[in-house]
């Protein structure tokens, strides 16, 4: 399985309803470090599939989740867990360091 | 564990163009992207003056163009950041936190970042209204004010590029006059949204409180007194350091922080031990010179290892 791509009308069910820890990438085409991130985020996708949801978030189209969460910089990743957000990240993460993180978290 | 002909730690035009080099040249190069892979150039926006893009190209495409190319020839990446460098002995030892590694030459090309403001509200309010990023940020601030702090050239393109969302830009500049070259300043002189604020420092950045950036404390840098700002978004645009922490003790250094390389070359103190792209330059910091340096290293890594000294 790999990322979900979510919306503002699909982030309630998807995100917050999930039975699963849900991992979101917000992000947008115009930001450089997004690009960086994005490699790393779909590589874990894939990792750990069946155990964290992994979602990508176009804030550009999508600007209501962005401002709900206070995103205002991107890339942001956020980490919900039973509908709550259970972890915030600013900027370009480490993949090593993200991947102990969801392991954590799950 | 086996010996490696050469890591380079760093990633931007100075690591890729190195790792390009050092791959063609059968090195089998290790490379490290670090904290802020793709370096600088991942925040611009259109670079206009590399060379062989007449129309220019936006920065983040330009680097991740030269990480295909190193990979192509055959260069290892890790996306990972080196925690720490062992020069006193040979091989040396690079320590990541996938593990340790052993190279006979090491290529620094770790780069420079934006500095700081050094507050701690600053620091507690990143990504809430405090960026690093103008180009990456600058939506958020859709009919906002906005303030920038500097005056070079870096706090000029910012100020104009927010000028596109935010309602107002104010540019608190610390002395009474710009460091900007003339045609970036005339840019921002010329644009309506943009105001400046002379001999004023940022003391304070307000909504810790609330968690999100709700205004400034100014100082005025001649009188010493104090005055508030109500504002959306915080970006500072004061210059670069060399990201040299790793290697302090290691390898000389200038007084700035900076590798010292040697006549010209790439050499660095510790022989095997080569630098290029703005970790070692404080004058020209430009996305082609790195890239040139970067060259350079390699090159000069290439003949240390048939000299047969390491």
């Amino acid at each position: 399985m790999s990322e979900v791509i979510l919306t503002d009308a699909t982030f309630e069910k998807e995100v917050l309803q999930a039975s699963e820890p849900v991992l979101v990438d917000f992000w947008a085409p115009w930001c450089g470090p997004c690009r960086i991130i994005g490699p790393i985020v779909e590589k874990l996708a894939g990792e750990f599939a069946g155990k964290v949801k992994i979602g990508k978030l176009n804030v550009d189209e999508n600007p209501a989740s962005a401002q709900t969460y206070g995103v205002m910089s991107i890339p942001t990743l956020i980490i919900y867990k039973g509908g709550q957000v259970a972890e915030q990240l600013v900027g370009v993460q480490q993949e090593s360091a993200l991947r102990e993180k969801l392991k954590s978290l799950m | 564990m086996s010996v490696l002909n050469v890591i380079i730690i760093g990633s931007g035009p100075a690591g890729y163009t190195a790792a390009i080099y050092a791959a063609r040249a059968n090195l089998a190069p290790l490379l490290f992207s670090g904290l802020e892979a793709g370096g600088q150039l991942t925040t611009t926006t259109y670079v206009e003056n590399f060379p062989g893009f007449p129309n220019g190209i936006q920065g983040p495409e330009l680097v991740l163009a030269m990480r295909t190319q190193a990979e192509r020839f055959g260069t290892r990446i890790v996306d990972e950041a080196v925690t720490a460098v062992d020069f006193s002995s040979r091989p040396f030892r690079i320590t990541a936190p996938s593990g340790n590694f052993e190279a006979k030459t090491v290529i620094i090309a770790t780069g420079a970042s934006a500095r700081r403001l050094g507050l701690e509200s600053e620091k507690a309010l990143y990504g809430k209204g405090v960026s690093a990023c103008a180009t990456c940020d600058g939506f958020f601030f859709k009919g906002k004010d906005v303030i920038v702090v500097g005056g070079g050239d870096a706090a000029m393109e910012e100020a104009n590029f927010l000028t596109r969302f935010a309602t107002k830009v104010t540019v608190a500049v610390r002395k009474d006059t710009l460091r900007a070259s003339k045609i970036m300043q005339d840019r921002a002189r010329k644009n309506a949204k943009i105001e400046f604020l002379w001999n004023t420092e940022v003391a304070e950045i307000l909504g810790v409180d609330v968690g999100h950036v709700t205004g400034v404390k100014l100082k005025d840098t001649v009188t010493g007194a104090f005055s508030e700002m109500n504002i959306g978004g915080v970006f500072a645009a004061i210059g670069h350091e060399p990201t040299t922490k790793l290697f302090t003790g290691q390898l000389e250094l200038d007084a700035k922080g900076y590798v010292v390389t040697k006549n010209g070359t790439s050499a660095t103190s510790i022989p095997g031990v080569f630098a290029g792209g703005d970790v070692a330059d404080f004058r020209y910091r430009q996305a082609v010179t790195a890239a040139g340096t970067g060259c350079m290293a390699a090159i000069d890594a290439e003949k240390f290892l048939e000299s047969g000294t390491h």
